[in-house]
């Protein structure tokens, strides 16, 4: 399959994906830079004028962008932190041989299923509020005030809620990372006279770093744009509480008609992506050569 | 000192008796081969001393101290898996550590004993590479030094050989027979391949479906076998059984003759026989032939012989080295 010719048919044959592929990513992206040089209110239609840099020196002064960016960067990691403890710890535990394995682990994958509005609305009408919610019930139960999660502690309420959403992907990336591990490297380590503890950060661990990486990239690409249950929920507040960068774009655009201003945003948000996941790479990317 | 004694020892996998019951003696410094066809149980029992597995009943004694309750790293052995199990992520030097590192030894009393065990087995330039970039024979060495650092009572090996090619099987034969010459602890070895059995052992026990067969030197089981099993399975090619009226003038219900113990001739002899496949294989040369009122049966032919397919030749057993078995596969030793 080597020969000049099947090459070329290859490249070929290749080629109609590729281009489309090439379009589906440039086109947007164009309008977009393009967008982002112009003066565009969708209040003020047909006076469209070029600006030059001002939309980003107005998205990139705002006071808002450095208090989303926060809270972007705050998302992001302690739902990761909390996502790869807790897959580990369920995977380590779904790969006993525990009674209703099948069922738990059926249970543990479900939240993945569940589509961001409605996994916002659930916990949003069902659980965290604060007169008709499980949590707000069993506090009272106990005698205690009941917390009221989306006006007292706005942020921390989103990250249980997309944590809750992203713990399956971790557990199934760290579960089958877990169930690949040779039977033999533990027993090995067991004759070493290596105990549980000593086996998990040995063997365990260093086994588990190609998976861990995986799923540090992928759900940070995910994280970076959450939007869905921020604006079931808080709509960005109480004042910019919650707002990410994502949700920051999203005003502009749409409540603000700022169009111009959105695309800076957006372009901002990818050069940041882009930041995000350079570092990534280079920070654990290494263990994906191995 | 590494001197084990199974008593009774049994395993059960749920209704399943995979070992219904072993006693067995492994003196200190012996190299003790479990052998039999895949699925006898040899590794269970293996590992069952070993202690990675839990003992259904019996006892298991290591130096006359009952281990059964005992952690694998306890019981103060070491372990070579099929698989040979390096961590992949350690370099050589970290993975034949690590057994000492798990024992709180101190760096300088680590560092000597990994360079003294590399030296050995002539993995001092490998010590900075991790397990995916040696060779297969390198890896074994690399499982064998992590065995040794540990000064263990007793080494066990888990068919360590399979995974490698032929002559690299020999060499390490060869090397872990000269290992076990040096350095004079017990060695309890499992394979399937009665070559190795043969060639390694100071004592071979037989197991079948759990059970021992027999246990005995290499030369004792080859001329006395105790049954049709240990007869068929010790010896390479196969012992030819014959059942019938041959059989019964020689007052047995099966009688086995080894190839090697067969006489040929071209002219004349106790059988005549018609030779269907000839293997030549210079030093030696094995005749698949078809005799006359017995059925097919195996010669090995020292040197070469012009044979091939139709010939026809003539078969002179060696009366002294008849095996003579009952109806139950029983060796018959009375005369």
């Amino acid at each position: 399959m080597s020969t000049r010719s099947s090459t070329l048919t290859g490249r070929i044959m290749a080629a109609p994906s590729i281009i489309i592929l090439f379009l589906w990513m440039i086109v947007p992206l164009g309008m977009t830079i393009y967008f982002s040089f112009l003066r565009y209110n969708l209040l003020m239609p047909g006076m469209e004028e070029w600006t030059g840099l001002d939309n980003y020196y107005f998205f990139l002064t705002d006071p808002a962008f450095f208090a989303s960016l926060a809270n972007t960067l705050l998302l992001v990691g302690s739902v990761l932190i909390i996502t790869v403890v807790g897959g580990i710890l369920l995977g380590l535990m779904l790969d006993q041989a525990i009674f209703g394995r099948g069922i738990l682990r059926l249970l543990i994958i479900a939240p993945f299923f569940i589509m961001p509005t409605v996994n916002a609305l659930v916990w949003k009408n069902l659980l965290m509020h604060p007169v008709s919610g499980m949590f707000a019930w069993i506090a009272t139960s106990f005698g205690l005030q009941p917390i009221d999660w989306f006006s007292e502690a706005p942020l921390t309420a989103i990250i249980i809620m997309v944590a809750w959403q992203w713990l399956p992907f971790a557990v199934l990336i760290l579960l089958t990372a877990l169930q690949s591990l040779d039977r033999d490297q533990r027993e090995a380590a067991q004759m070493d006279g290596a105990g549980p503890i000593s086996i998990f950060f040995y063997i365990t661990l260093p086994h588990l770093g190609r998976a861990i990486t995986v799923v540090i990239l992928i759900e940070t690409i995910f994280l970076l744009t959450v939007f869905a249950e921020i604006f079931v929920t808080t709509g960005g507040g109480p004042g910019l509480a919650t707002t990410n960068i994502a949700f920051l774009v999203y005003t502009q655009a749409l409540l603000q008609y700022d169009i111009g201003g959105a695309s800076a945003g957006g372009i901002v948000a990818v050069i940041l992506a882009n930041i995000v996941a350079i570092f990534l790479v280079r920070l654990i990317g290494k263990n994906l050569d191995r | 000192m590494g001197a084990i004694r199974l008593e009774k020892v049994r395993k059960t996998f749920g209704n399943l008796d995979v070992i219904p019951g072993v006693d067995l003696d492994i003196n200190d410094g012996e190299f003790v081969v479990f052998v039999g066809p895949s699925g006898c149980g040899k590794s269970t029992l293996l590992r069952l001393i070993a202690g990675l597995e839990d003992v259904s009943g019996g006892k298991i004694l290591i130096d006359g101290t009952d281990v059964v309750d005992a952690s694998p790293a306890k019981r103060g052995l070491s372990m070579v898996f099929q698989s040979y199990a390096l961590y992949p992520h350690m370099t050589v030097y970290n993975n034949i550590a690590f057994g000492l590192k798990m024992a709180g030894e101190s760096k300088a009393v680590i560092e000597e004993k990994v360079r003294n065990a590399a030296d050995i087995l002539n993995l001092t330039d490998y010590l900075d590479r991790r397990p995916g970039a040696l060779s297969g024979g390198q890896r074994q060495r690399v499982a064998i030094g992590r065995a040794i650092v540990r000064n263990p009572a007793a080494f066990l090996f888990d068919e360590p050989l399979s995974n490698l090619d032929a002559s690299l099987r020999v060499n390490m034969r060869l090397e872990i027979t000269a290992l076990h010459q040096s350095l004079k602890t017990t060695m309890v070895y499992v394979t399937h391949d009665q070559v190795e059995a043969m060639t390694m052992a100071n004592k071979i026990v037989v197991l079948q479906a759990g059970r021992v067969e027999q246990v005995g030197a290499p030369m004792e089981l080859y001329n006395r076998p105790a049954n049709k099993f240990v007869a068929g399975f010790i010896g390479s090619p196969k012992m030819n059984f014959i059942e019938g009226a041959y059989a019964g003038q020689r007052n047995s219900h099966t009688l086995g003759i080894r190839p090697e113990h067969i006489a040929v001739s071209t002219e004349s002899g106790e059988i005549a026989a018609t030779v269907k496949i000839a293997e030549h294989l210079g030093a030696e040369t094995y005749l698949h032939v078809v005799a006359d009122d017995i059925g097919p049966m195996t010669v090995r032919a020292t040197g070469e012989m012009p044979l091939g397919e139709h010939d026809r030749i003539w078969l002179t057993p060696d009366a002294t080295r008849l095996h003579r078995f009952d109806a139950h596969g029983q060796a018959i030793t009375a005369p």
